[in-house]
Formats: C-alpha cells, sequence, structure tokens
C-alpha cells in the first residue's frame, strides 16, 4: 500500500455559524468511515471536542502549561483524549476574555503536539477548529505551511457570515502566495434563510470554489448536543446524520482546491441585493435621523 | 576513574547543614523548590540527585538568560560569515552585540559580519506585522554585504506573541537571495533559560544547513570535527593546532570562528569532537543517527585533562595518530611541567567555587586540580540531569553542587566554605571581590584567554595566580 498522506484541514467561519458543532458530526462520519482521525480545537473557548469525548471541557494545553508552569514538562497523554470512533482530541485552550495572548496559545499548542509526535502516520485527517476571527497572527498559525492546505468556510445565508467568508478567503489569498493552502469548499450551515442554497452557490462560484454541501437545519442536532453527543452517535439512522455522512465523504472525495478570488465590497453587496437580502442604498437618506 | 581525596574540612555534614541553613531563610514555598536543586556531592552517584532545568524560582536573583540569548550569543553570533538578524525591538540585538567574545578572523562587513542587525520593531510593526521589514531588511543587508554567506533570523518575544511567519519569508527569501536564510524560532519566553535556545537552534541547523554544503577537498581517515566551542578569548586557535599536531584534520568548527559551508558540510567528517556537550550533543546526535558519525566529548582544559583526552581521541583512530598522540604529550610535558612549576607552589591547598553555564563547572575543574587547587563547590546556570551525571564523579566528595544557584545562596555558600577564589559571572563579580575575595569571570575568561590547549594553560594559570595572590588583597580592608 502506497504511504497515505495526512490530510490537513482547518475550518473557518463567523462566530457562532456552528463550526464545531459541524466539524465534529463531520469529523464523527469520517470516522464512521473508518477513518483515523485527530481534531484539533484553535479557541480558547474550548468547545470543539466536547461531543466527541461527551465531556463538559477538555484540560486544555494551556491549562496544563499553567499548572506545571513550563510547556516543557508537559507529557502528550495529560492533553490528547480519544473519543467517540477513536478521534483524538486536542485543545490549544488560552486565558479568559481580555488579558493575556490567546494567538501565542494556539502557537504553543500546535508547537507541542509536532514536537510530542501527535501527528502519527496512522491519521488520515487532522481538523483544526480556529476561532471566528483571524484576528492576529496566531489564529492563522493553522494555515502555515506544512499545517493544513485545505480550509473549508461554514457559512449561512445570513449577510454578516458571508462577509466574514470573504474576509477568510482574503487570508487564504494572502497565504496561499507563500504556501499550499487553498480553499476547498464553503459548507451551507442553513438557517432557513430565502434562497440560501442558491445564494451560497452563487457566492461559492464568485470565489472560484463550490458549495460542498448544503446542511439543513434540524433540531436533531441540538438534541444530540444536550446529550454531548454528535448526530451520529445519537441517532445515526436520523435523516440529519445521514447530511453528516454525505458531507463526510464529499470532504473525502474532494480534489477541487483552489486559490480563492474574492470579492469587492460592491460586488459582494450586487449580490446580496440580487438575492434580495439586501436594498439598494438611498444616499438621501444616509445620516438622517427618523423624525428629522 | 579514581574518586578525589576528600578535601579538608569538606563533609557531606558540614555541607548539608549549610543547605539546610541557607534553605531556613527562605519562605516555605521557596524552599520547598530550591532544596531538591541544591546537594552534597556523592561521586559515585548516578543519577546525580540535584535536580536540574526547571523554571526560576519567583523572587530570587537569577543568572540565567533567555532561549533568544542561547541562539544569538551562544550558537549563531560566532558564525562570523553570516549576517544574523535579531528580528523584534532593538535592545536584545544590542544587548547582546559582542558580549560573549567569541573572537574571529576577516574583514569586517566583507568576510565576517561581527555587526548589529536588527528589525528595530516600532508600534505599527507590532500591529500591522514585521514580516514586510524582515524582507526588506533582508534584501538590504545583502545589497550592502553581498558577501555574506547567508542570513540567520533570530526572533525576539514579540515575533512568537504576534504569530510573524519567519518561516515563510526566509523560504522565499531564500530562493530570491540564492542564498542560506535560516529562520531560528528562539523567543526568549519559550521555555526555562537559554538552554532551550540551544536547542532551538541546533534544529535549525539540522533542518536548514547540514548537509547542504560539500567540503571543497576529498576525504580523508582523519577528518573531524570540532563542536560546542565557541572560540572565547581564542580558544579554538589553542585546541585546534593540537588536533592538527597529532594528524587529524579539523575540517569545521561549530561555532567558534565558523564558517556556515563547512558546517553543513560536516557530515562528511569521520568523527565528532565535542566540547560542550550541553549546547550541542542535539547535532552530534543528530548527525550519528543519519549519517553514522560517532561522537566523544573531550576536555582541552589543564594537561592531565589535555592528555587523557587526547589518548582517547587517539583509541578511534589508527597507530599513526596513537604515536602521534605520544609524541606531542611528550613534547608538552616540560612545558606543562614549567608552568607548573612556577605556579602551583603559590597556589598550592588553595581551594575555589565555581559557577557558571552549561559546561565549564566541571570542565574546568581538572586545569585547577593541575595548579594544587581544590574545588568545594561548583553548579550550572542551566545544565540537565546529563550534565550533573557528568559532575559528580569530577568532584570530592561531600562537596556542594548547586543547581541555577540564586545570588543570596551563593553568597551564603561563599561566606561559609570561604574559598581563595570564585569563577562566576559578571553579576557576582563585583559582590565578591568587594567582600575580599579574589575573582575571575568565568564566561569571558574575564577579558584574557585562551583558556584551552596547551598554550591557554599557561595563560590559565597565569590569570588565576595573578587573581588569588594579587598584592591588592592584602591593602584592602574589609569593613566586615
Amino acid at each position: 500500500m502506497a504511504e497515505k498522506k495526512l490530510r490537513q484541514i482547518a475550518i473557518y467561519g463567523k462566530g457562532g455559524i456552528g463550526k464545531s458543532t459541524t466539524t465534529q458530526n463531520t469529523v464523527a462520519g469520517l470516522a464512521s468511515l473508518g477513518k483515523k482521525v485527530m481534531i484539533v480545537g484553535c479557541d480558547p473557548k474550548a468547545d470543539s471536542t466536547r461531543l466527541i469525548l461527551h465531556a463538559k471541557a477538555q484540560e486544555t494545553v494551556m491549562d496544563k502549561v499553567r499548572e506545571l508552569g513550563t510547556v516543557e514538562d508537559l507529557e502528550l497523554e495529560d492533553v490528547l483524549k480519544y473519543g467517540y470512533g477513536g478521534v483524538k482530541c486536542v485543545e490549544s485552550g488560552g486565558p479568559e476574555p481580555g488579558v493575556g495572548c490567546a494567538g501565542r496559545g494556539v502557537i504553543t499548542a500546535i508547537n507541542f503536539l509536532e514536537e510530542e509526535g501527535a501527528y502519527t502516520p496512522d491519521l488520515d485527517f487532522v481538523f483544526y477548529d480556529v476561532l471566528g476571527d483571524v484576528v492576529c497572527g496566531g489564529f492563522a498559525m493553522p494555515i502555515r505551511e506544512n499545517k493544513a492546505e485545505e480550509i473549508y468556510i461554514v457559512v449561512s445565508g445570513e449577510m454578516m457570515a458571508m462577509y466574514a467568508a470573504n474576509n477568510i478567503s482574503k487570508g487564504i489569498l494572502k497565504y496561499s502566495s507563500s504556501g499550499n493552502v487553498r480553499l476547498a469548499g464553503l459548507i451551507c450551515n442553513s438557517r432557513n434563510t430565502d434562497r440560501e442554497a442558491d445564494l451560497i452557490e452563487a457566492l461559492a462560484k464568485k470565489l472560484g470554489t463550490q458549495m460542498i454541501h448544503f446542511v439543513p437545519r434540524d433540531n436533531q442536532v441540538q438534541r444530540a448536543e444536550l446529550r454531548r453527543m454528535t448526530v451520529i452517535e445519537y441517532s445515526p439512522e436520523h435523516k440529519q446524520a445521514n447530511e453528516y455522512r454525505t458531507l463526510a465523504q464529499k470532504i473525502n472525495d474532494n480534489k477541487m482546491l483552489v486559490v480563492p478570488t474574492p470579492l469587492e465590497m460592491d460586488d459582494l453587496e450586487d449580490l446580496l441585493m440580487e438575492f434580495g437580502i439586501m436594498e439598494a442604498e438611498d444616499e438621501s437618506v444616509v445620516g438622517k435621523a427618523e423624525n428629522a | 576513574m579514581a574518586e578525589r581525596k576528600p578535601i579538608k574540612g569538606i563533609t557531606k555534614d558540614r555541607t548539608e547543614k549549610l543547605i539546610q541553613e541557607t534553605l531556613a531563610e527562605m519562605p516555605a514555598k521557596a524552599q520547598k523548590k530550591r532544596a531538591p536543586h541544591l546537594g552534597a556531592n556523592e561521586p559515585s552517584a548516578s543519577p546525580c540527585a540535584v535536580k536540574s532545568n526547571k523554571k526560576v524560582v519567583p523572587g530570587v536573583m537569577s543568572q540565567r538568560g533567555c532561549a533568544y540569548a542561547g541562539a544569538k550569543g551562544v550558537v549563531w553570533g560566532p558564525i562570523r560569515d553570516m549576517v544574523h538578524v535579531s528580528h523584534g525591538p532593538i535592545g536584545c540585538g544590542v544587548y547582546s552585540w559582542g558580549t560573549r567574545r567569541n573572537l574571529m578572523q576577516g574583514i569586517p562587513g566583507v568576510t565576517s559580519f561581527p555587526m548589529d542587525f536588527t528589525s528595530d520593531f516600532q508600534e505599527r510593526d507590532i500591529v500591522y506585522g514585521g514580516d514586510k521589514k524582515l524582507e526588506k531588511l533582508l534584501n538590504e543587508a545583502n545589497e550592502l554585504f553581498p558577501l555574506a554567506k547567508g542570513f540567520s533570523v533570530l526572533s525576539e518575544c514579540p515575533v512568537g506573541l504576534i504569530g510573524d511567519d519567519i518561516n515563510a519569508v526566509t523560504k522565499r527569501m531564500e530562493g530570491e537571495l540564492d542564498k542560506l536564510v535560516v529562520p531560528c524560532n528562539c523567543e526568549g519566553f519559550r521555555g526555562v533559560s537559554q538552554s532551550l535556545g540551544h536547542h532551538i537552534s541546533n534544529d535549525s541547523i539540522r533542518d536548514h544547513i547540514i548537509g547542504r554544503f560539500e567540503f571543497p577537498d576529498a576525504p580523508g581517515p582523519y577528518d573531524v570535527a570540532l563542536i560546542g566551542d565557541y572560540n572565547i578569548g581564542g580558544d579554538v586557535w589553542a585546541a585546534k593546532p593540537i588536533l592538527e599536531e597529532i594528524g587529524l584534520n579539523v575540517k569545521s568548527v561549530w561555532t567558534g570562528d565558523g564558517e556556515v559551508e563547512k558546517i553543513g558540510a560536516t557530515h562528511n567528517v569521520k568523527l565528532n569532537l565535542i566540547h560542550c556537550y550541553r549546547s550541542m550533543n542535539y547535532m552530534c546526535k543528530v548527525m550519528e543517527e543519519k549519517w553514522n558519525i560517532p561522537w566523544l566529548e573531550y576536555n582541552f582544559f589543564g594537561p592531565s585533562k589535555i592528555e587523557e583526552s587526547l589518548r582517547n581521541i587517539a583509541e578511534r583512530f589508527d597507530d599513526t595518530i596513537k604515536a602521534n598522540v605520544e609524541k606531542v604529550i611528550a613534547k608538552y610535558k616540560p612545558v606543562m611541567q614549567a608552568v607548573i612549576d612556577e605556579y602551583k607552589p603559590r597556589l598550592d591547598g588553595k581551594t575555589a567555587m565555581l559557577f557558571v553555564g552549561g559546561l565549564r563547572p566541571r570542565h574546568t575543574v581538572g586545569a585547577y586540580e593541575d595548579l594544587g587547587i581544590q574545588i568545594t563547590g561548583s553548579g550550572y546556570e542551566f545544565a540537565h540531569q546529563d550534565d550533573y551525571d557528568r559532575t559528580a564523579p569530577e568532584m570530592a566528595k561531600g562537596t556542594l553542587i548547586y543547581d541555577d544557584v540564586s545570588e543570596f545562596e551563593l553568597e551564603k555558600f561563599v561566606e561559609e566554605f570561604k574559598p581563595d577564589l570564585v569563577g562566576s559571572g559578571i553579576k557576582e563579580k563585583y559582590v565578591f571581590q568587594k567582600s575580599g575575595i579574589p575573582f575571575r569571570q568565568m564566561h569571558s575568561w574575564d577579558y584574557s584567554g585562551p583558556y584551552h590547549g596547551y598554550e591557554g594553560f599557561k595563560i590559565f594559570a597565569r590569570d588565576i595566580d595573578m587573581a588569588i595572590n594579587s598584592p591588592t588583597w592584602k591593602l584592602v580592608k574589609s569593613p566586615f
């Protein structure tokens, strides 16, 4: 058998869009296909592995570093846990909002995993679930050279989610010039907005990529989450579990990796207007109060 | 090796009592943390019982440096034909500029680059990232100094915080400039001491330099490399001739007076001779695993250790080298005896205490002993367990071993043991001199040197005699 190539995938998207839920359900889908997967949570909130581990919050790399004083004293088994389907789980962790440097936490954690040999040859996929906005170099760590080369952006038909997807594409464009990072597709996590699938298809086309899957909204996801489980584990026969398995299969088979072509703000707004999400601006009313 | 004779007045009980008394003056938490780092020596103990390579206890005055200091000051700084860029705000670059006295040949700006290159970060660079500035700097430096053989880029703390991807910039610039451009992620906050900076630098050499060059001349059976000699005060220039005199061919030196293309071709030598084990054992192990190159530790401080080391080296070669070694030893024996005859009568029976970096606390012991001086206490700033294991047999039973000793502890120990000499760093120098104790600054040989090899021993003996027997001490009246 030819030596299999580890595929490293980073999931980005607007805060609250459902990155962690989508990632974990997709990973559970890949695991159910017999794939070996590791999830690296890159968000100080540390909620990227709870559905796989059935845990409230996994002890994070930075928690342990804080406890021990230095990263050199940390052992891999202190922070690497195994969950559903043998999925390896690590959370980088980081400070509470307003103090310290969360970005460095991500860098420290990923360096630590590399040095301690967490990237074992049996792995098929590593998923990085990254904080909503790439606010500093630390949160770009997962897409640096020799790390994730495939980026999926979780998006919905809401305006701000699409703005965020376009901005993330700009970041990918910047990094794609110095390395192999590519946009691999948009995952539409439906919010039941009007003509959502068409809109995201159109956005994907403008970005030069594809909508890899449209995940319909289903409360089964929330029901599973209450038990800290993925839908795939909670109700494998449910139709929503099939959606995630389909997404997993599509990611497994995906070969469409592109350098994105982000939109100018005007183009993006034209697109939103075309689909009726945004109305044409009436310059004559800008800055005028309601009763003026 | 025969165990050393006990030193008069130094017993395990006395040393342990001293440690307890010293600890008793600290807060409980500090006591608990410091206690395992101090011990009375047991020469046969392996592993050595003293704990090491841990975070400094908050609140004490420590002598340690940082990862950046280990990278810039120790490993990269001595490579003379590269431009070394301190990437970040200006302070780190300036205060590590030429402070270690790693002497080098060459014409500054043409074949050697002992200047301070820094990207001098401003607010703007923190907010927007310094990668573009770094690129510009490398272009400008290459234009100004076209004969530089390459560049190293050493990250200062802020670079790691803002996540500047120096690895991407160096890779791109290496293509553009068609020259070595080596990243080293040695942010000062990483690790507990400068030791991690050595390790990170070794990894950079492994990933970016070794194996990329070849020596211009054909390989021979006597090809060796000197590893971990940084040419402090010209040490390399005293050690290398001895190896050449016994018939070996020193193809490269890491990194004292170093040339990067020779360093990058070292995978072709037959044996690596390692001096500073702490800072470069990593690369010796890499070359052993990848290219099957054996390595051997050696010690050229003082004639006894030189002879022992030369015979160990000879064991790795044929009869020609073995015969040469005996000839060389015989040739220098009378020269060394003359040095000993001159100085030993004035130094015999004296005692000294040492506290230096990662090698000298054990390697220089033999040189003192050749002059009749006994070492009553020794310790390292940033050593690891394997260093202490190598130290225990070099010290007499019951002597004091201290790891990462604080100023307070060292003063206390010196007060009790009353050595005739303290050998340590610049921070300790004036404290002890002012209390009337002869002192030598043993990081940079106190602006003297070399201390290595046969040449070095003459200077070492003169300096130690000068320190201990200076008439100055008779003129100074201590107020205490």
